[in-house]
């Protein structure tokens, strides 16, 4: 397949340099590349299309009238990460994940920080993400934060920032896990050839982790689902499968002195870790939201008791706030002294009057982003909007400045993506995922996304992103 | 096993089941109707009788042209036991409980689902012979029965599969055997002609039991097609064959090995069954074939509520929310 006149224009390009060179680190991705004809590569796709089709690998999609499951297109040609790139980023990673971690613990406890002055305090606690009901407790073992999966970006200079701290219930790992063993038959001499790190061994070490959580020998252990509506329900239950644990709803569950039980067959079952997906708010109806029905009632006086571990821990989420964000370098400084590796984007709050003004007079070159919305809804992309957009987000600001966060327009890097009869630049981020179990660890892989249309920032799922495999190499 | 998940394995068991069935269905009445002297026109009604939805067909079709048949048995999604519903419904069930099925019959459910999709948009109703293609689908579903057999582990999951496997299975091996109660013989006197024969050889290999009944009975006639189909001990779609079957998971299920029962599903199944192992051909036929075989699935469907309640039935969080299926 021929690569000439490819051009990634302005941006970052992971595979070429910007006079065209191949990146040593794709050089045997590459020549594989050269050898292997157009005609074979789309025949490699389309089966690789067949292939997720048929393992069912799908997610739902909200107010879409077009059939409910979707399939998650999987470009072959993966995204490539370097072994000391990756040791960057994963000492990065840790060291982002220790510091949140210690933040919630100081936030539900002392508050040391917010009495310290280093974060306002009604930032904080006005948040509706901080959540009363957890004020004094410590969850088992001390871990809020099991489970994270940290957004990323690479800008023109080729460094990365860290764009989004997913602390609550990060979702697409099970896209990481099937993508890999799609792309594995696509290039079958490859993986051994380029020393591709494995990730398939990431649902045992979220089991150990998860049975971490409880002091009985033989913990029994579930994934919580909202059900088969939600639009990771596919990963719900993937993830399930993979460690050999039951796949629970609300209604499956009772709880009873302060104890959660399974209804079985056989009648009632103790359950004692649950990893939930269900959003903190929808978890108790008794202490969250009342309308709540897939939670369980009860649940959170049991996890109190010290009767169900639950993760991540409930009220996670007031850390991963986008104007939280801001502040987690000064967070990783207070916490652990040290500087923070990974670099944060410049973030403008608009419920501080300086930034505000600075945002509604630059709008134009900005990114505006709700700190509640997720899924890349609620967000103005200035350079690409109208002036009417301009305008009524400027009036969305002023009537509701604490919602609205804004930082400047961040160059996304590309990678090659099959498109037609040739390969062109696609937007990417990524996603790795961090376990924290006895020690916190970064899974060597990740979730790229790619946003599959010519020019497009947006690489959600939601909004026609794709996604690519992702190759952390051995050296 | 958890409760919710007992109850889409069994109703998982007994969409396949039906799907498959109805799938033989069509075949049967393709057979009959082509051996059909010529004076005598394509008999499309009987099949929609048999199934038990002729009241529903007859609010959404005019007549029986066989394309229409066809369409809604096969692919009509408002008939909820048509192939496509049935299939569909199997898949939603498989897709519930992923988790608990192995790789292999997850994917050949799914892959089952878009084959029935796949003859929707090629409109297989309006192909001159369609058999090919229910002839797929039953082996795709014989398949995923094969590979389950091979690779599912012996707890209450495959207990309770099975469970829904037998039950719609008898029920369905019933129904077939009715289709040749409605099938219209140009008059009476032609009981026994070789029309009539001809009929029941068709419906003999529907359920692919020709060649055995040939063994075991040798004379092909109504008394022995009948005491084949509905009480022989050994033909694993005779209706008493699936009904010991069945009870035997439900004492899988409960652990009860001592006989007896110890519980209400287990009991009216005994009972059922200990009438059929005991049954003369003779007094089915003197109530009456058709009169017969209602009973017994009206006693089928008494059975599987039984089973709902003892196994399924969850106490409910908030209100009451436990997911019947028919």
């Amino acid at each position: 397949m021929k690569t000439d006149g490819y051009s990634a224009g302005e941006h970052f390009d992971e595979m070429f340099t910007p006079d065209g060179q191949i990146r040593s680190h794709y050089e045997g991705f590459f020549q594989n590349l050269k050898k292997t004809s157009t005609k074979k590569m789309n025949q490699l796709q389309y089966s690789a299309n067949q292939t997720q089709r048929a393992m069912g690998m799908t997610f739902n999609v909200y107010h879409d009238n077009q059939g409910m499951e979707k399939i998650l297109h999987l470009d072959i040609i993966p995204r490539i990460i370097p072994n000391t790139e990756w040791r960057k980023l994963e000492a990065g990673l840790k060291q982002r994940v220790h510091a949140l971690n210690l933040f919630l613990q100081d936030i539900y406890n002392d508050q040391k920080i917010l009495k310290d002055g280093i974060i306002p305090a009604d930032l904080i606690l006005g948040s509706k993400d901080f959540l009363k009901p957890c004020i004094g407790l410590t969850p088992p073992k001390g871990i809020w934060c099991h489970i994270t999966g940290t957004d990323l970006v690479k800008d023109k200079s080729g460094e990365y920032y860290i764009l989004e701290d997913n602390l609550r219930c990060p979702s697409g790992v099970s896209y990481m896990l099937e993508s890999r063993e799609i792309i594995k038959r696509v290039y079958p001499q490859l993986f051994s050839q380029e020393g591709v790190m494995p990730v398939s061994d990431y649902p045992t070490k979220l089991l150990r982790m998860l049975q971490n959580l409880s002091n009985k020998a033989k913990p029994v252990v579930g994934v919580l689902t909202p059900g088969i509506y939600n639009s990771a329900y596919y990963e719900h239950s993937y993830l399930a499968l993979q460690m050999g644990v039951e796949l629970v709803n609300g209604v499956d569950l009772i709880v009873e002195n302060k104890k959660v039980y399974m209804q079985t067959t056989k009648g009632l079952e103790q359950i004692d870790v649950l990893y939930r997906r269900i959003d903190d708010s929808f978890l108790d109806p008794l202490t969250f939201n009342p309308d709540s029905m897939l939670g369980v009632p009860g649940i959170f006086e049991a996890y109190k008791a010290g009767n169900i571990a639950l993760a991540n821990a409930p009220g996670t989420g007031v850390a991963d706030d986008k104007a939280v964000y801001a502040y987690v370098p000064r967070i990783i400084k207070y916490y652990l002294g040290e500087e923070p590796i990974l670099n944060n984007v410049p973030t403008y709050l608009c419920r501080e009057e300086n930034d505000r003004n600075y945002v509604l007079e630059n709008i134009h070159e900005l990114v505006v982003k709700e700190t509640n919305a997720a899924g890349g809804y609620g967000m103005l992309i200035g350079p690409k909007a109208s002036r009417q957009e301009h305008e009524k987000f400027r009036d969305l600001i002023k009537n509701n400045p604490t919602n609205y966060i804004a930082q400047p327009t961040l160059s996304l890097s590309t990678v090659p993506t099959l498109v037609g009869d040739g390969i062109q630049g696609r937007h990417v981020d990524l996603r790795p995922y961090i376990l924290y179990g006895k020690e916190i660890e970064v899974i060597p892989g990740a979730l790229t996304r790619v946003a599959l249309k010519e020019g497009s920032l947006v690489v959600n799922s939601s909004q026609g992103g794709g996604s690519k495999d992702t190759w952390v190499l051995y050296n | 096993m958890l409760s919710r998940v007992a109850n889409h394995i069994y109703w998982l068991g007994r969409y396949l089941e039906r799907a498959e069935n109805y799938a033989r269905f069509i075949d049967v009445n393709f057979n009959l109707m082509q051996d059909l002297p010529l004076d005598l026109k394509e008999q499309w009604q009987p099949l929609v009788a048999a199934t038990g939805d002729l009241e529903l067909y007859k609010t959404r079709y005019e007549g029986f042209g066989r394309g229409q048949v066809l369409y809604f048995l096969a692919f009509d999604p408002d008939n909820p036991n048509s192939i496509l519903s049935a299939i569909t419904k199997a898949r939603e069930n498989a897709r519930i409980i992923r988790e608990n099925l192995s790789k292999e019959t997850w994917e050949k459910v799914n892959e089952l689902y878009y084959m029935i999709q796949e003859g929707m948009d090629k409109k297989i109703w309006k192909k001159e012979d369609p058999r090919f293609f229910f002839e797929k689908i039953k082996n795709q579903i014989l398949l995923l029965y094969g590979i389950a057999d091979s690779s599912v582990a012996r707890t209450e999951g495959w207990y309770f599969r099975q469970l829904g496997q037998f039950l719609e299975r008898a029920d369905k091996t019933s129904r077939i055997l009715d289709v040749k109660y409605h099938i219209l013989l140009p008059s009476t006197s032609e009981v026994g002609t070789p029309l009539d024969f001809l009929h029941w050889m068709a419906l003999l290999k529907s359920v692919t039991a020709f060649n055995t009944y040939r063994r075991l009975y040798g004379n092909i006639d109504s008394a022995g097609i009948v005491e084949f189909l509905v009480l022989n001990k050994l033909f694993p779609r005779s209706i008493y064959y699936c009904l010991k079957e069945a009870e035997n998971c439900l004492h899988h299920i409960s652990g009860n090995f001592g006989g007896g029962y110890q519980n209400p599903a287990e009991k009216a199944i005994g009972e059922l069954k200990s009438r059929l192992e005991f049954a003369e051909v003779n007094e089915i036929i003197s109530i009456g074939l058709h009169e017969y075989l209602d009973s017994l699935q009206l006693r089928i469907n008494h059975i599987s509520n039984l089973i709902d309640s003892n196994f399924f039935t969850i106490k409910d969080n908030f209100v009451t929310q436990t997911q019947h299926q028919e």
